[in-house]
């Protein structure tokens, strides 16, 4: 490997580079064309995944949801179109029997209420919940905090308002923590106040307030309106899905094929599909990427089968003065690699720029379609690895052309 | 230095083959000027070829500086010429887009020297054909006679035992034909074997010897007059 820190071997390659110069320049564009594609793409595949990512972001992605409807089977006595509830019996008994999947489990009730403050009013939903509901749909929060455990157990008459209630319930300009606002009627002091999930979002505009407090208030004893339920690490969360809906019709009476009796999303396989597709996606690029770097290799394989044509009586030369095959070998091969490791990292630098731009046009904003478009430098270095090896594989066939030929038959070369 | 017994070379030709070199036995010693004559086809460029290495002999014994040459690879071989053997050609065969200086150079380099010091002695060498002021200049800014000159400054910078020339002179016009004998004659003075094919009888009378060659068998082998 010494030749390889040896001035006397790059003079030799700068020789015949500067030779054909806008050969070579072509040439290095072909390979860098397919480095820069495989970057670029590479980059906008991460962008659309993270922008997929952050509109799944503040919600646990292994989550499932849970509500009641009307029964299409009849079973034990009733008929069929019966309406039910969930209660906190059901609450229990799930915590207990799934305490291995289930990592939080969340009851909500919810309403529409008219809610006032001073003269100013509007209509907003009023949702009883839990403390752990941030846990499972994180709530950033402007000013202030979200309900906890002591508002729970003193079923204290506060509540979460959203920066638009805040808003249009609100002077401009005036502190909302600690002021009261009346919710049907009833004072609820502001404890917190927050920005509404730009994503997906299940309560819109909604006024938390404790779970206990609502049940006391709205008088809903132990019903129960829906459940949001998250799985603990490594949990077939379908397996847990089905057997939660089979406890649930169990403990309700209802006929284990009944298929309308509850109704249920399962997060985590609606992610499952853009995932999928974006996998797919991802192949796609991998595949284009790497055709396009082959086809750029070739190129060069291809020029320097041309130049080693052009050179051979250059070479039969060099033999007569003593070169050993080993020694033209050497060069030609080098040359390959040197060609297309120059042309590989050109490739980066302007698929970087390409990706920083595409970052500063589209990748910016709330909406963004395409967020962060970046490239694992891992991924870059394997990409540049394979490239060499792919340039000294390519750069066999021409040395060996280059050293087939006789030296004799070489010097008649003209 | 060169010593050749039955020496038989035939080309295949199609499903034929064509019998060049038909029995050839020479045997040039040490410090000996000799010219190869010998109209076209007469073989004398194929036995300039197997003697340089370049080509190799059907049958018969080839021994360069004592040394047997049979079943050389291309590897081995590369190495005894770069170790032994001087080339001048023709059509002179210098590296269009190197200096006249890195040209004197090259063997050099594939004998391992360092940059310096082979930079050092091909300055010594161009010195030596008259053309240090030329050593920075491309082949294409010198005039034929001048490239000749450096061709033997790079035949010679390896301290060979045997230079070879393929009519040296047969590009050149009268003029520089002579001064280009001069400088072969003058290395031959020094002590080196050198080994000329021609076809002109002016070439070959300043020669200490001269075989002549026909049809691929030698025909006659006597030293001229200019051997003192």
């Amino acid at each position: 490997m010494r030749f390889l820190f040896d001035s006397d071997t790059w003079q030799e390659i700068y020789g015949s580079i500067r030779k054909n110069k806008v050969r070579t320049g072509i040439t290095i564009i072909g390979v860098l064309w397919g480095i820069f594609l495989l970057v670029v793409l590479l980059g906008a595949a991460r962008g659309m995944e993270n922008g997929f990512k952050k509109l799944f972001g503040d919600f646990a992605t292994n989550s499932v949801f849970v509500w009641t409807q009307a029964t299409d089977t009849p079973f034990k006595g009733f008929q069929k179109g019966r309406r039910f509830t969930l209660n906190t019996n059901d609450i229990e008994v799930l915590k207990s029997q799934y305490s291995k999947e289930i990592k939080l489990l969340a009851p909500r009730n919810q309403t529409n209420n008219l809610i006032t403050h001073n003269f100013k009013s509007g209509s907003f939903k009023v949702s009883g919940d839990y403390p752990i509901l941030d846990q499972i749909q994180k709530k950033k929060l402007i000013y202030g905090r979200f309900l906890n455990e002591n508002d729970i157990l003193s079923t204290a008459k506060v509540t979460v308002i959203s920066e638009d209630m805040y808003k249009q319930l609100f002077n401009k300009g005036t502190m909302p923590i600690g002021e009261y606002i009346k919710i049907n009627a009833i004072n609820y002091k502001v404890i917190g106040v927050y920005e509404p999930s730009s994503t997906i979002n299940f309560d819109g505009d909604c006024a938390y307030i404790p779970f206990s407090t609502f049940k006391k208030v709205y008088n809903t004893a132990n019903k129960i309106d829906w459940m949001m339920i998250t799985a603990n690490e490594g949990t077939d969360i379908a397996q847990m899905e089905s057997d939660i809906l089979l406890t649930l019709k169990s403990l309700h009476k209802v006929h284990p094929e009944d298929k309308r009796a509850f109704g249920s999303v399962n997060l985590g396989k609606e992610i499952g599909k853009v995932t999928g597709f974006l996998t797919g996606m991802q192949f796609l690029t991998w595949f284009v990427g790497i055709a396009t770097l082959i086809a750029g290799v070739f190129a060069i394989g291809n020029i320097l089968l041309i130049t080693v044509k052009e050179r051979t009586k250059e070479i039969g030369i060099r033999r007569a003065l003593g070169a050993t095959p080993k020694s033209i070998k050497q060069q030609i091969i080098l040359e390959s690699v040197f060609l297309t490791t120059i042309a590989g990292m050109l490739g980066i630098v302007f698929g970087g720029l390409t990706l920083f731009i595409i970052d500063l046009k589209f990748g910016q904003g709330v909406d963004a379609a395409l967020v962060n478009p970046t490239v694992n430098i891992p991924i870059i270095l394997i990409a540049l690895v394979v490239l060499i090896i792919l340039g000294t594989l390519i750069g066999l066939i021409p040395a060996h052309m280059a050293t087939v030929i006789k030296p004799i038959e070489a010097l008649r070369e003209e | 230095m060169i010593k050749i017994e039955k020496l038989h070379k035939s080309y295949p030709i199609g499903k034929d083959s064509l019998h060049v070199l038909k029995g050839i036995d020479l045997h040039i010693k040490e410090g000996e000027f000799v010219a190869i004559m010998g109209s076209s086809g007469s073989g004398k460029s194929t036995l300039l070829n197997i003697v340089g290495l370049l080509d190799e002999h059907d049958e018969g014994d080839y021994y360069l500086n004592g040394q047997l040459i049979k079943n050389l690879n291309e590897k081995k071989a590369a190495i005894l010429r770069n170790k032994f053997l001087g080339f001048v050609f023709q059509s002179f065969n210098l590296i269009s887009y190197k200096t006249a200086l890195e040209n004197v150079a090259l063997p050099l380099y594939y004998k391992g020297m360092k940059r310096k010091e082979r930079l050092q002695i091909a300055l010594d060498y161009l010195e030596k054909v008259g053309l240090k002021d030329w050593a920075n200049h491309l082949p294409n800014e010198l005039s034929g006679g001048q490239k000749q000159r450096v061709a033997i400054a790079r035949a010679l910078v390896t301290k060979p035992k045997v230079v070879l020339a393929d009519e040296p002179t047969g590009a050149l016009d009268s003029t520089t034909t002579d001064s280009v004998i001069d400088l072969l004659k003058d290395i031959n003075e020094e002590g080196m074997t050198v080994f000329v094919i021609t076809h002109e009888e002016e070439v070959a009378a300043q020669t200490k010897r001269i075989v002549r060659l026909k049809d691929g068998v030698i025909i006659s082998d006597e030293l001229t007059k200019s051997k003192k």
